[in-house]
């Protein structure tokens, strides 16, 4: 089989980049392991998803069929439960219940989205008793498969989806005793704060990590500690919960294993390094969504998937141009995205900071402006026109911090 | 005639399907709810090349020949083996001095292809080293091994061959007529025996006492290991020790057999109550960290995967109890099996059947005619020519359905470890792979729990993770 642009994952990122490599005329397939399409959005079944794209408050689900609806309307083939095994030079090795295919590509969309931090990685002493589980396992039992993972929980991890599924246990019956952070502040959006904390009286514990895990077979025990500023625990701070689930949302990881060793990756992300156009260094394959980099909205992540697939589309007709121009880091950014600028479109950055800033002022070639309450959690996006980048070699991304 | 072996680990499993091979009622007693899972589940998966053993003790009459019969039986029982040799190194001249004393223990022990490399060899062969490496003791025959694995395997070949399986059953005390075992009673019920084998690992010297027969004083030595990522896969290739001390072998580096790598384990003895719980700590798994940066500079820990640790049955005269009790005449004491018990093994099955049942007890035993000794493993399709793959996915479509993405473990491969036995989520887990990957189950779990539930016709929140009481999800979220 052959096909002008294959695209990889049918996310928030995917979906949009089929539909406009199928508007600008190439003839596309859509492929996802799972057993639908919308990825992570089927089982967000809160709202706050399409402020930006679709100027209104929608839950996952309804955004994801938003764009299902197109993609039916369009004709558009997606195959699920198609499992891509091996990316090679312009072919992709797919396992399906039909069988094994291999399918020629002109271009390929990857768009596998991240998966999350799990409990092994943290190294946290202790037993190893059931009853922990990553905030999307906890997600999806409750939304999706109607159970519930316990009885009384703990989070680690405040950012906003660990807000979030305090308030959804608790909305659902459980009891939440506590969120817990490292950090000396929330890491999600204040709004998320206060809907999911405040109005429900569950307590946020900052500058505090989980120091052990208790209990034989089911969890019984989880000890928090206060941390110092390199998170180090600090003695004789310790305290108890007696709780029989501990929610972990700790981040997420880019998904990049597919195509690792055929490109670059974004240092500063660790996720696929991609230009404005969501091009890769492999000229043949783009990316987009949470592989890339973790985006705070899905909406920013649609408008990607968007550039991606569009100019995956390009590529086969031939119509792309080849400069690459390298955007990297500078003062005070953490992390910063795309790591290329291609002149055919405006550049639109994101970034996020390295500490919390009171006033900041962002400079980008001949582009400066001053933020507000910069924080590391939320992602900046900012659109940086042709004139300010003309010229340069290079292009530097740093944040001064005013006082 | 009927034998009763207690303990489904390593010696218990290898040693009940060894009694399969006769004609006689085998029963295997086993508290938890699957085989493999005490100390056999967390060590360091080496099968040594017995070089370490001193030649009187116990432990080198059956290490080095374990090792040698590893080969076979892994083909038999189809686990992974890979004989890829191991690198005691050496980074002064003192511990120059301990390699030749290991060089020549070893030679006495039977342990084939010893030589001592020199820092350029050595660093050629593994060039992730620490480059001040001066030499180091290489052992040809050392290998790895999936340890639960290999009892998993022996168990399902020795029900093949007609053993009787109870799982979740404890024993709790004997019945004795004339100073000997008549019945071996548990938690649920009681089993007639002419022939008991103690194989209780870690509370061996309880089970010892039950009975009334002699025992070792059995107490918990800790090991605790990091597991990273397989995008680490090939840091290094063979087994890597530091120079031993008078305690441990020390904190290794070494592949594991599906491309991770693992760091472990430490040493310290715990008291006797510590027997159930193998906990990591945060001064353990720091001293994993800095003991194996010293051997490989390199390492990754952002890629760590997992943490976890193991209890070494382990005994004042360190040397494992292997023998006929003088009191109780017809019970077998397995005891003490500290390192390097998973490799002794296979060689102490033999002796316990053919020496110590046949000869030392004059209990004669008549090998079965029909006696299969080959056992499948569960096809890991990903694993297979995409041609085979994609023929077996026409006869099945399950083949072709991925449920573990990080380790490809399809839907075909989970319903055939339930049928093998699995009840639980770590049934799966270590039979198959599924969830053992770098998002340990954040994708496959819930559906792997799905597929529990309707292939065993049960409510999910009756599945278990490991034991009775390791519920994983509660009741409905709304009827
Ligand atoms: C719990 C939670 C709450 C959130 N809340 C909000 C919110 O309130 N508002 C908001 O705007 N955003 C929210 N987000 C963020 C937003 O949902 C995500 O940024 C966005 O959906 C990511 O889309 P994606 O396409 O990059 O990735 P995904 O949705 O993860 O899609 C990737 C797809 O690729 C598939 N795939 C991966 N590998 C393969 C392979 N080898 N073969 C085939 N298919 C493959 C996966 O199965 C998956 O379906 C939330 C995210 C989470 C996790
Ligand atoms: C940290 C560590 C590292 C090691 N590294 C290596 C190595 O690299 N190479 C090597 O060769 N060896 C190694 N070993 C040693 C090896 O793991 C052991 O020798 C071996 O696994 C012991 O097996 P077992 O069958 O005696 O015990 P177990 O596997 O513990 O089996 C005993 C079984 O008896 C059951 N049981 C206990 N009480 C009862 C009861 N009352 N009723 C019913 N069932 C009961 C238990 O549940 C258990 O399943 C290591 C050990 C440790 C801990």
């Amino acid at each position: 089989m052959r096909v002008d642009v294959m695209v990889i994952g049918a996310g928030a990122a995917g979906m949009a980049a089929a539909l406009k490599a199928k508007e600008e005329g190439a003839e596309v397939l859509l492929v996802e392991r799972d057993e639908r399409t919308g990825g992570i959005l089927n089982q967000c079944i809160h709202n706050g998803f399409g402020l930006h794209y679709f100027r209104q408050e929608l839950t996952g689900p309804e955004y994801a069929e938003r764009f299902q609806e197109k993609m039916e309307k369009m004709g558009i083939r997606a195959l699920t439960n198609a499992y891509v095994k091996r990316v090679e030079d312009r072919r992709v090795i797919l396992v399906t219940e039909q069988g094994i295919e291999e399918v020629e590509v002109g271009a390929l969309v990857y768009a596998t989205g991240a998966r999350e931090r799990p409990f092994g990685s943290l190294m946290i002493p202790g037993d190893r008793p059931s009853g922990i589980f990553t905030a999307g396992v906890a997600q999806r039992l409750i939304n999706i498969e109607n159970r519930l993972p316990g009885k009384r929980a703990l989070i680690l991890g405040s950012g906003d989806i660990g807000l979030i599924m305090a308030r959804r246990l608790t909305l659902e019956g459980m009891e939440v005793v506590g969120v817990v952070e490292r950090l000396p502040y929330a890491g999600g959006l204040l709004r998320n704060v206060i809907q999911c904390l405040e109005d429900y009286n569950i307590p946020l514990y900052l500058s505090s990590t989980v120091v052990e895990v208790r209990g034989r077979e089911r969890l019984e025990e989880v000890v928090v500690a206060k941390v110092d500023e390199q998170f180090r625990p600090i003695p004789r701070t310790e305290r108890v919960f007696k709780v029989d689930t501990l929610v972990l949302s700790v981040g997420l990881i880019p998904q990049v294993e597919l195509i690792e060793n055929l490109v670059v990756k974004n240092p500063t992300s660790r996720g696929v390094g991609v230009s404005n156009i969501g091009q890769t260094s492999r000229d043949w394959i783009f990316s987009a969504g949470n592989c890339t980099v973790i985006f705070d909205l899905v909406d920013y992540v649609s408008y990607e998937g968007e550039t991606a697939g569009r100019y995956a589309a390009k590529f086969v007709k031939g119509e792309i141009p080849r400069e690459k121009i390298p955007v990297r880091p500078g003062k005070n950014v953490m992390v910063v995205h795309p790591i290329w600028y291609t002149p055919a479109e405006p550049l639109t950055l994101y970034l996020r900071v390295k500490k919390p800033m009171e006033k900041g002022r962002l400079v980008v070639g001949r582009f400066a402006r001053e933020f507000e309450d910069l924080v590391p959690s939320e992602m900046l996006r900012v659109k940086i026109s042709d004139r300010d980048l003309e010229g340069l070699d290079e292009i530097v991304v740093s944040v001064e911090e005013v006082n | 005639m009927k034998a009763v072996v207690i303990g489904g680990g390593v010696f218990g499993s290898l040693i009940a399907r060894e009694l399969t091979k006769y004609d006689l009622e085998v029963t295997l007693i086993e508290k938890n709810l699957d085989v493999g899972w005490g100390v056999t589940k967390a060590n360091s998966a080496v099968v040594h090349a017995g070089y370490d053993d001193p030649p009187e003790s116990v432990r080198a009459q059956f290490c080095a020949s374990g090792n040698a019969m590893y080969e076979d039986l892994s083909k038999e029982l189809d686990f992974d083996f890979k004989r890829i040799g191991s690198f005691v190194v050496a980074f002064n001249d003192e511990e120059l001095k301990e390699l030749e004393r290991l060089l020549k223990q070893g030679e006495e022990n039977g342990v084939p292809g010893l030589t001592i490399l020199e820092r350029d060899e050595v660093l050629s062969m593994e060039p992730n080293l620490n480059p001040e490496v001066k030499y180091a003791l290489y052992a040809p025959t050392a290998g790895i091994t999936e340890p639960w694995m290999v009892a998993i395997a022996a168990v399902e070949n020795a029900v093949q061959n007609g053993l009787k399986l109870v799982l979740g059953e404890s024993v709790v005390g004997f019945e004795k007529v004339n100073g000997r075992v008549r019945k071996v009673h548990t938690s649920r019920g009681e089993y007639e025996a002419d022939i008991v084998i103690n194989c209780a690992g870690l509370h061996a010297d309880e089970i010892a006492k039950l009975a009334g027969a002699e025992y070792v004083p059995l107490h918990p030595r800790k090991g605790e290991y990091i597991l990273l990522d397989k995008k680490l896969q090939g840091l290094v290739k063979r087994v890597i020790f530091p120079t031993p001390t008078k305690i441990s072998k020390g904190i290794l580096v070494l592949p594991t057999v599906d491309g991770g790598i693992l760091l472990g384990p430490t040493a310290e003895d715990l008291p006797e109550e510590m027997k159930d719980r193998p906990i990591t700590t945060r001064e353990g798994l720091e001293k994993v960290r800095e003991f194996t940066r010293r051997l490989v500079p390199s390492l990754d820990f952002s890629l760590v995967v997992k943490t976890f640790s193991g209890l070494r049955p382990e005994s004042p005269q360190k040397d494992f109890f292997i023998k006929v009790s003088e009191t109780v005449k017809n019970f077998v004491n397995v005891m003490a099996t500290r390192s390097p018990g998973l490799t002794a093994a296979p060689a102490v099955a033999k002796y316990v059947v053919e020496e110590l049942i046949q000869e030392k007890m004059r209990i004669p035993l008549e090998k079965k005619k029909d006696f299969k000794p080959e056992r499948k493993r569960i096809v890991h399709y990903s694993e297979l020519p995409l041609e085979e793959w994609r023929r077996e996915i026409e006869r099945d479509p399950r083949a072709g359905r991925l449920v573990c993405f990080c380790n490809e473990v399809t839907e075909k491969e989970i319903v055939e470890a339930i049928r093998r036995g699995a009840r639980t989520l770590n049934g799966v887990k270590f039979r198959t792979r599924a969830m053992f990957g770098r998002c340990q189950g954040g994708f496959c779990m819930a559906r792997i729990l799905k597929i529990l539930e309707r292939e065993l016709g049960v409510d999910m929140s009756e599945i278990k993770m490991k034991s009775e009481n390791s519920w994983v999800v509660n009741g409905k979220v709304r009827e």
